[in-house]
């Protein structure tokens, strides 16, 4: 390696800090802009414009009793919160931020992203499996259907960007957009990937393992203190990765006018963050079955469909 | 490398030794995990990206997944765990463990005189060379798993057809 090691470790502890930080940060922004978006104020009291409230949230889950229940498997138990984050983290490190920014380029980045999102479901399904609760195990079945299903075509909608691009390496996917953005090209294969994201990450409308009114928190009921924090973290970051992919594989990564190109990486994935959370503040939840049913019968077709389109135009160009 | 070859043989051939000896099911099965996933390494190591990102994905991430899915929904809970120690007696696995040990031996054998530096040689393959040789050279073989799995597909739908009640519906040929 050419670049000398303090580059790779600033490169490496700054996207880490840098990524953490972001989503404790969005659990105070999103509810801030879900307070905007339902007409209401949010947290406002600690701090100006409650910026504080993360570092209240941070010492409430620090300092809360870390309970186990008797009941519970106890090393599984504390194993499942740790896999969400951990995966989420490390899926960071292929995501290619700017020219000199982004911790591996990985020549299979493309598939180790999914790999790792794969293994980010075993956090729900051993977390509600562990807990051994009525409520935890229905919300933890519930994941792991919904997860498995939206994977399937969530790989399939991809596709399409690496036959315009033919690598699977995410830097070489960016170069590939100097010209024109694959939400061009690609818009069937962004909008199931932006719809399969939004399942993956479990949010509103897709957050049937979780839904409040039915299963009370779903596969985390039994969870308190960090380890809550840590499902909490978890989600929040599989938003943002899920916002960077879209970024980098649909929207041109750090490609654009005049801002430096960190610049436009990040507007670009602000702004997606920001669409998964007008999404929540706007739908209302669909029923279970017609959210598997969605699944298997709408998008799994319209993602074949893509794919065929787009290798048959490929060929006929070609 | 050498190294990391051997540590992350060791923890597979470890978590694969933990898998079988085991008495919790859902525990074992996170051993199988923890195989699969030093496999996808060892794979990663040796050249073969594709074959350790596939790893991962599909039986890490979706077969191992099901699997769990089912032992849950049975959730059968302590009472396995006792019935489990009960057929585990060392009376029980003595035979197999010294018939298992002999091919170990010869296998052994077989290995530490076979030529050392075939053993050694690197290839990478990517992506597409992996692509090329399974429709071209392996087309047959890809046609005939393809079809196996749609043989197993609709067996599945046939088991798990939502059954109408047959008054009202018959003679509906479509």
């Amino acid at each position: 390696m050419s670049t000398p090691l303090w580059i790779t470790l600033l490169n490496i502890f700054g996207v880490l800090i840098a990524t953490v930080l972001l989503a404790a940060v969005l659990t105070w922004g999103e509810r801030r802009l879900l307070g905007f978006w339902q007409d209401r104020p949010g947290p406002n009291r600690v701090g100006p414009f409650g910026t504080l409230q993360v570092v209240a949230d941070m010492i409430k889950l620090f300092f809360k009793e870390d309970f186990i229940p008797r009941f519970a498997d106890i090393p599984v138990f504390v194993l499942a919160p740790t896999v969400v984050m951990a995966t989420m983290l490390i899926a960071f490190a292929v995501v290619p931020m700017s020219p000199s920014i982004g911790v591996a380029d990985l020549n299979i980045g493309l598939l180790f992203v999914l790999a790792m999102s794969s293994i980010a479901v075993y956090s729900i399904i051993l977390g509600g499996y562990a807990s051994n609760n009525k409520y935890a195990l229905l919300g933890s079945l519930r994941a792991a259907a919904q997860t498995v299903s939206y994977e399937v075509f969530m790989g399939l909608s991809l596709m399409g960007v690496v036959m315009l691009s033919g690598s699977f390496n995410l830097r070489d996917i960016v170069d590939a957009q100097a010209g024109y953005w694959f939400i061009l090209p690609q818009f069937l294969g962004f909008i199931v990937f932006f719809i399969a994201g939004i399942a993956e990450s479990r949010r509103t409308p897709f957050d049937l393992p979780e839904a409040e009114h039915e299963l009370t928190a779903g596969f985390h009921t039994e969870y308190s203190g960090m380890k809550f924090g840590m499902f909490f973290v978890g989600e929040y970051l599989a938003v943002i990765l899920i916002s960077a992919l879209i970024t980098t594989l649909f929207l041109g990564g750090w490609h654009g006018p005049w801002l430096p190109p960190i610049v436009w990486f990040c507007l670009k994935t602000a702004f997606l963050v920001a669409l998964f959370i007008l999404l929540r503040a706007s739908l209302p939840r669909p029923r279970y079955d017609q959210l598997m049913k969605f699944g298997w019968k709408v998008m799994l077709p319209l993602s074949l469909v893509n794919l065929l389109a787009t290798a048959g135009i490929l060929l006929w160009i070609a | 490398m050498n190294y990391l070859f051997y540590l992350t043989a060791a923890i597979a051939v470890l978590s694969t030794t933990m898998v079988i000896f085991h008495r919790n099911a859902v525990h074992a099965l996170l051993y199988l995990v923890t195989s699969l996933l030093a496999v996808a390494v060892i794979f990663y190591q040796y050249g073969a990206p594709l074959a350790a990102a596939l790893e991962v994905i599909i039986y890490a991430g979706a077969i191992m997944v099901l699997i769990i899915f089912v032992i849950m929904m049975l959730n059968q809970g302590d009472s396995t765990v006792v019935q489990e120690r009960a057929w585990l007696q060392p009376s029980t696995w003595v035979g197999p463990a010294l018939l298992s040990a002999l091919l170990l031996i010869q296998l052994i054998l077989l290995v530490s005189s076979a030529p050392f530096s075939a053993v050694r040689a690197f290839h990478y393959i990517g992506p597409k060379q992996v692509g090329i040789a399974l429709f071209s050279h392996y087309v047959l073989a890809v046609e005939l798993a393809s079809m196996l799995l749609l043989a197993g597909l609709v067996g599945a739908f046939h088991l798990a057809r939502h059954r109408k009640p047959e008054t009202g519906r018959s003679g509906n040929a479509n």
